[in-house]
This record gives structure tokens, C-alpha cells and sequence, in this order.
């Protein structure tokens, strides 16, 4: 009930939108690539052919890069062989902030210049994120048995990184409490925004607060300081693994789409050219 | 009738102290909460005051925290509820200055009464009362930056049922910062050491939060308050 | 170097292979439930679309 006079309104925004973009060259094409990038036929469309050459580099970028970092790599002085750990670790902590930061501003765009593929951009990638959060945790758990012993330590990077995924999960929860989709991409646009300005504060003050119980320089997971034969599996990671997350997003892009667009004129083409 | 932005905080403070007074044991509750957690540390943990010291600093704080949230309940509900807050935000006056009004409103009810109590209730977990002053202004100022990341919390969740359950999980993490520099405050002060460091941080927060905060608050309560 | 002393990586094998594991898993279920979320969401909307095109 709630989304019929909607969304007939977002049709006529969207082939507004598409007539305008079309009809640019006349007022200045400046912006042209910027309408045409948010419309939502558009995103749709070339998330789907964005897709695949996101998968197979993210493929062939991973393989290489365990081979070197398993095989090729020699065994650490120190950490033995435990260190390859860093290879998985790392870069989902890394890039479980980077998500956080791609969230916030597509919630920023979304809120600010009420652009609906900003919306549905914060709600697709907000679970990849999480997933990271949750697997830089377990695989820091994992790699600090054997190096200290025990299953957990508050450390800055996994401190930081268990207040990311409360975080994260607050953002899921405030977007499920609510109903009305719109709603929900709204209010959980302002929580992404007030997030991501408290993000530096907490990172500075769990920092500050291990460093005065611990010494300056503590991390107990820090990486061995690396040799070039162990640093470029880990740079081949950390790309592999943003390209995978960007094929994933393309997916979910598209799942947030449709389920924003329900009766956009648009739709009627396209899907009948799809396979379910 | 032109009001002042001035008269406008006025008027709104003003009817919020006196819907309180009416209410005073509603005022109380976060009071008797924040002494209760606080008592409830000595009864797990141990009572000698030599270890509790050790924790007081965090004690403190914790409970403070945890009793703010129990007040942010009713800070905007009453209002949205009635459609006082619809009238606000149709009104064409600045919606953050009215909601920043409250929230102050909210400080001085909830967050006051646990600033002034808390040389009394710090003895309970053996934080000495030469520590008083520092502790008065430390909670002092750490409250003011809860009861607005808290207000931002209740803004978004005002409209849901049982939101109470998610504005904790939204908050308290963005509270942690507070957390984290007053509790080291407190823990500088009992030892004698100079709280400077630490304290300004916590004023610097608390300056950012004055002015980004409401807002946040202004944004989410719209979209709360829309059907 | 044979493949029993490279599963066992001197012995950390439990800890790293635990660790790629993990990592697999999540990323192998982080792919496959978008591809099936978006699928149930385009028979949605084409089903959907059929209904809209049998209304007068």
C-alpha cells in the first residue's frame, strides 16, 4: 500500500531523469555522467557486465598471491610460518574500514542530494563489511594462539575492530527496525554519517588507551617487518580482495535496486532479458 | 509574534522542567540506577577498597553511561507521541535548536543530579573525596557529550517499537571514546597526577559533538516523525 | 619440500589452515547468497511485471 503512488512518482522521476539526461547537450553535458551513473536502469545494467571483470582478477590476483604467500614466501625469523596469517588478516581489516568509509559516503550522497543509488549503495555493501569485521577477528583470535597464548587480547587493531562490527550491526539493525524502506534508508544514512565522523575518535582513543597500559609501540599483531618476498603476496592479497568485494557488491547493488525500483517502467525490458 | 531564538530555548526548557517536576520520581530513576550499578561492582567483585579503587574510575563511568540511556527513553517519546514534535517540525522554527533545547533539559535532569552525587557515590567504591572536584567536572562534561550522542540515538529510534533495546547497541559504542578518556581522568586524579591531557580531549568532544550533534538530531527527528 | 611438511607449516598447520578456511568460507558464502538474493529478487519483479501486464 505504501509504495504504489511512490513509486509511480519515481517512475516519472526516472524517465524524467533518463529524458533529461538525454536532452543534456543542449543545457551542458557536465553533469550528464554523473545523472546517468545514478539512474537506477543505468547502475542496474552495468553493475551486471561490471561484474565478471571484478570475479576473475579477484581470482587469478588471489591464487597468485597464496601461492607466494604460502609457498614462495621463506618462514619468518620470529613467527615462523604462523605469520602468513597476515595474508587473510590484514586485508579484511583494512578493508573493513574502507567499507565503513564507501558506506558513509554513499549514505551521504544518498541523504544530501536524495540520490537513491547512494541509498541502496550504503544498504548493499553494509553486510560485506560486517563479514570482514567478523573474519579479521577470528582470524586475529586465531593467529594470537600461538604467538601470545591466549584466544584474545585487547589490542588496538582488534579492539578497533570489535567496535566496527557494533557498529556495523547497530547500522543493520536501525536499517531492519524500519518498515518503510525509505524511511530506513534515511535514517540509517544519518547513523552511517554520525558514524563515520566518531570512527577516527575511536580508533585515536583505543589506540591511546592500549598504548598507556602497554608501552607506545605495542601491537601484538603486528606483521614481521617484511622482506620484499613476503610484503608482494600480501599487496596481491589486499587487491585481490577489494576486487572480490566490489563482484560481490555488484550482485547485492543490484538486489537494492529492484527492491527500490518495485514498478519503474524500466524494469519491463530489462528483466525479460534476464535468466531468474 | 516574532520569537528570538533566545526566547524559543527558553520557552522550551521551561515547559520541559515543569512537565519534569510534576513527574520528580520519573527525575530520580536514572539517579537511584546509576547507584545501584555502581553498587553492584563491590558485591561481585570483592569488597576490600584497595582492589575496588583499582576498577572505580570504569565503575563510575559505566554507570553513567547506563543510567543516561535509561533517561534517553522518555527524552522525545512524550512529544512525538502526542504530536507535539510533528508541530515542531512543521513549524518552520530551527528543529535543531528545539531538540539541543531538550537534550540540554535532559542534562540537567538526568546528567546534573549524577554530576553532584558522585564525590558521595564514588566513596562507595573508594575514589577519595579530594578527588571530588576533578570528578565533578570531568562527569560534568563527559555527561554533556552522552546526552547528546544519546539524544541522536533517540531522535532515530523514537518511532520504533521497542527501540530502547537498539539505541543501547547504537550508542554506547559511539560512547566509548567518553568512556575511555574520563575513565583515565578519574584514574589520573585518584593517583595525583595531572588530568590535562585527557580532560581536553574530553572538552574538545564534547565542543565537536555541541556542534555537529544537533544536527544530526534536527535530520533524524524528521524522518521519525514522518507517516 | 612435500606436501606433508607444507600442510604442516612447523607446525602451525591448525592455526593457518583454520585461518584460509575461514576466509574461503565467508568468501564463498558472501558471493553465493548476493547471486541468490539477486535471483529471488529478479523472479520477484518479473513475476510481478506479469501481473502488471494482465491488469487493464
Amino acid at each position: 500500500m505504501s509504495s504504489h503512488p511512490d513509486s509511480r512518482a519515481d517512475s516519472r522521476a526516472d524517465s524524467t531523469a533518463e529524458s533529461q539526461a538525454a536532452a543534456a547537450p543542449r543545457t551542458g553535458t557536465r553533469w550528464l555522467w554523473f545523472h546517468k551513473l545514478s539512474s537506477p536502469p543505468y547502475a542496474f545494467r552495468t553493475s551486471g557486465k561490471l561484474r565478471p571483470w571484478f570475479l576473475w582478477p579477484a581470482l587469478i590476483l588471489m591464487a597468485i598471491g597464496l601461492y607466494g604467500g604460502l609457498v614462495l614466501a621463506p618462514a619468518d625469523y620470529q613467527q615462523k610460518d604462523a605469520f602468513r596469517i597476515i595474508y587473510v588478516h590484514v586485508p579484511a581489516g583494512i578493508l573493513s574500514l574502507q567499507v565503513y568509509i564507501v558506506m558513509a559516503i554513499a549514505a551521504a550522497v544518498g541523504l544530501i542530494w536524495r540520490i537513491k543509488l547512494g541509498h541502496a549503495l550504503a544498504a548493499a555493501i553494509a553486510p560485506i563489511g560486517a563479514w570482514l569485521t567478523v573474519l579479521c577477528l577470528a582470524t586475529g583470535s586465531i593467529y594470537g594462539k600461538p604467538m601470545w597464548g591466549t584466544w584474545w587480547e585487547w589490542e588496538p587493531r582488534l579492539t578497533s575492530e570489535l567496535i566496527m562490527l557494533f557498529l556495523y550491526l547497530g547500522y543493520m539493525a536501525l536499517r531492519n527496525s524500519f518498515d518503510d524502506v525509505q524511511r530506513a534508508d534515511r535514517a540509517a544514512d544519518v547513523l552511517a554519517i554520525v558514524g563515520v565522523v566518531n570512527v577516527p575518535i575511536v580508533k585515536y582513543s583505543v589506540e591511546w588507551w592500549t598504548s598507556l597500559h602497554q608501552g607506545p609501540t605495542f601491537s601484538k599483531l603486528d606483521a614481521p617487518s617484511m622482506a620484499a618476498s613476503m610484503a608482494w603476496p600480501w599487496v596481491l592479497m589486499m587487491l585481490a580482495f577489494m576486487l572480490y568485494c566490489a563482484a560481490v557488491t555488484c550482485d547485492r547493488l543490484r538486489t537494492e535496486i529492484l527492491k527500490r525500483e518495485r514498478n519503474a517502467s524500466w524494469l519491463g525490458e530489462q528483466l525479460k532479458e534476464l535468466k531468474p | 509574534m516574532q520569537t528570538s531564538l533566545l526566547q524559543l530555548t527558553g520557552l522550551v526548557m521551561e515547559r520541559d522542567l515543569r512537565l519534569a517536576i510534576r513527574h520528580l520520581d520519573q527525575v530520580i530513576q536514572p539517579l537511584v540506577f546509576f547507584v545501584i550499578i555502581v553498587t553492584l561492582f563491590p558485591l561481585a567483585i570483592s569488597p576490600v577498597m584497595e582492589e575496588l579503587r583499582k576498577i572505580a574510575p570504569g565503575v563510575v563511568w559505566v554507570a553513567a553511561m547506563l543510567s543516561s540511556l535509561i533517561a534517553l527513553e522518555s527524552l522525545f517519546r512524550a512529544d512525538v507521541e502526542d504530536g507535539t514534535m510533528e508541530q515542531w517540525v512543521l513549524s518552520g522554527q530551527p528543529l535543531s535548536l528545539l531538540l539541543f533545547s531538550k537534550a540540554v533539559t535532559h542534562w540537567m535532569l538526568a546528567g546534573l543530579p549524577l554530576v553532584i552525587t558522585a564525590p558521595i557515590v564514588g566513596t562507595l567504591v573508594g575514589i577519595p573525596l579530594s578527588v571530588a572536584p576533578t570528578l565533578v567536572a570531568v562527569l560534568a562534561i563527559g555527561t554533556g557529550s552522552l546526552s547528546i550522542l544519546g539524544a541522536i540515538g533517540a531522535a532515530l529510534t523514537v518511532s520504533l517499537r521497542r527501540g530502547s533495546a537498539l539505541l543501547a547497541l547504537l550508542v554506547l559504542p559511539l560512547e566509548i571514546p567518553v568512556l575511555i578518556f574520563g575513565a583515565r581522568v578519574v584514574d589520573l586524579a585518584i593517583h595525583g597526577e595531572p588530568v590535562t591531557g585527557p580532560l581536553n580531549l574530553l572538552i574538545a568532544m564534547l565542543l565537536l559533538f555541541l556542534s555537529l550533534g544537533p544536527l544530526a538530531m534536527a535530520a533524524a527527528m524528521k524522518i521519525s516523525v514522518e507517516s | 619440500m612435500n606436501l606433508t611438511t607444507f600442510f604442516a607449516m612447523g607446525g602451525y598447520g591448525a592455526y593457518i589452515w583454520s585461518c584460509y578456511g575461514l576466509t574461503a568460507a565467508v568468501l564463498i558464502f558472501m558471493a553465493w547468497r548476493a547471486r541468490s538474493e539477486l535471483k529471488a529478487e529478479i523472479t520477484r519483479a518479473q513475476r510481478r511485471s506479469v501481473i502488471a501486464e494482465q491488469q487493464p
